[in-house]
């Protein structure tokens, strides 16, 4: 698991993806999934050039406090209001290696569960310190980390009386296209976890507990913040094997 | 007893939902000040080399209806058939186009638009040329794993007709669904998430 900088670039195929581990297209427990699901099967394809390669962001273009919620919307001198946390972890591939230089891009609803957003009308009050949005670029050995505060729970209309447990929105870069990945982050311990029809879009009970980040008191700042380790996993790439078909296609 | 096949499973992708805009392009949906612009909204420059081309369109759900808080990305070749990536070996790509984009989709009509410039070709794995095309991810509310699928360009007839992915879709009717309309330089790509006319989406 050492990391590998000066490695040459891999170029092999991504790992299939697992499409029983993901949540399937069709959910009717999540309303919205049924108009928005493709009723054809997916047509496959082993990952072409245009697949394999992908976009990548350098750590130039962060600003300082791209990955400081608490700081990043907040007037001067001023912060958000809320249960102050670090999230932090690393991005892997399915072979364990790190994945340097992911692009991570978060967001997430405030400390009483309202979002920052036009479409939104939770009577819950809005944070005039608190954005919601962030960012940050794996390093060599792939860890990251940002800080904010807890967001709350939030109503949606969806089932009656349907509530969304405190997550954090997970976007990902890794080195190719195929790899992209939008997730979300659950906390350890949130009993509605179980109850949400979003999670449970996810049939297998490991791929949904792989969601839920432990306190992590080892790294928690006394006096400061409580962390919580979250650690993502992207798709494995081949090693070329055999791939260079010298004899000719 | 075996050896453990000891890879990790990928973690499970969930909805970006609703609000996925304040993540991925705060200042189109009013939180300023954070970022200076929204990543993906530019992809020339007056010195990237290609012709000019524009692609909109929207998407639609099983009803017809436009989503208007979807997000769109596109990763394409520049002119010249590379990719602005670590992983092109072949040679270097232009330095001045990224080949990436983002758009949300807003407004009315919950329409999206690249302003970008035509890719070249790419080969296939085996070495055979693939029309000319441009890679789309689909994320919204309601999409539980973000979709993939492609463009092709209607002005390409003899290059898609010989496509090595185009030649695999069995129904050859549902070929025109990853086919642009429109024609140069302002293509027009609507992506049917469901019913008659949907889209080709695929497991990449």
């Amino acid at each position: 698991m050492s990391d590998r900088a000066n490695q040459k670039p891999e170029t092999g195929a991504f790992f299939p993806r697992d499409r029983n581990w993901h949540a399937p297209a069709l959910t009717p427990g999540y309303k919205t999934s049924v108009l928005r699901s493709p009723q054809k099967a997916l047509l496959s394809l082993d990952g072409t050039i245009s697949e394999i390669t992908g976009p990548v962001f350098g750590h130039s273009m962060l600003g300082e406090l791209d990955n400081d919620l608490i700081h990043n919307f907040a007037k001067p001198g001023e912060s958000a209001i809320g249960e102050r946390i670090i999230v932090h972890g690393r991005v892997l591939d399915e072979r364990g290696r790190a994945v340097s230089g992911a692009l991570l891009e978060f967001w997430q609803a405030n400390a009483g569960g309202r979002y920052r957003h036009k479409k939104e009308s939770y009577l819950a009050a809005l944070d005039p310190n608190f954005g919601g949005c962030g960012r940050t670029i794996t390093d060599e050995e792939g860890f990251y980390s940002f800080r904010t505060i807890k967001p709350g729970p939030y109503p949606w209309p969806n089932g009656v009386n349907d509530w969304r447990p405190a997550h954090i929105h997970f976007s990902v870069f890794g080195h190719g296209f195929a790899q992209r990945l939008i997730t979300q982050m659950y906390f350890e311990g949130d009993p509605m976890i179980w109850k949400c029809p979003i999670v449970n879009t996810i049939a297998d009970r490991r791929a949904i507990e792989q969601l839920i980040a432990p306190l992590d008191w080892a790294n928690t700042i006394p006096m400061d913040a409580r962390a919580y380790k979250f650690d993502i996993i992207l798709r494995g790439r081949r090693s070329t094997l055999f791939e260079n078909r010298i004899e000719g296609n | 007893m075996v050896q453990a096949l000891d890879y990790l499973k990928e973690t499970a992708s969930q909805t970006a939902g609703p609000y996925v805009h304040i993540g991925l392009t705060p200042n189109f949906c009013g939180i300023g000040g954070v970022y200076d612009t929204d990543l993906g909204t530019t992809m020339v420059s007056e010195n990237t080399l290609g012709d000019r081309v524009t692609v909109s369109g929207r998407v639609l759900d099983g009803t017809g209806t436009p989503l208007r808080d979807a997000l769109v990305e596109i990763w394409q070749a520049d002119a010249a058939g590379l990719y602005n990536s670590p992983s092109e070996l072949r040679g270097a790509a232009d330095p001045a186009f990224s080949g990436w984009g983002r758009c949300p989709t807003g407004g009315e009509d919950g329409a999206f638009l690249f302003e970008t410039i035509k890719p070249g070709r790419v080969p296939f794995k085996d070495g055979r040329p693939m029309a000319p095309h441009i890679t789309f991810w689909i994320v919204a509310r309601g999409i539980n794993v973000g979709l993939h699928t492609r463009m092709y360009f209607p002005d390409e007839a003899e290059a898609n007709a010989a496509d090595p992915l185009l030649l695999r879709v069995e129904h050859r009717h549902r070929i025109a669904t990853l086919v642009a309309t429109g024609s140069a330089p302002n293509y027009i790509f609507d992506i049917h998430l469901q019913g008659e006319k949907e889209t080709v989406f695929l497991d990449i």
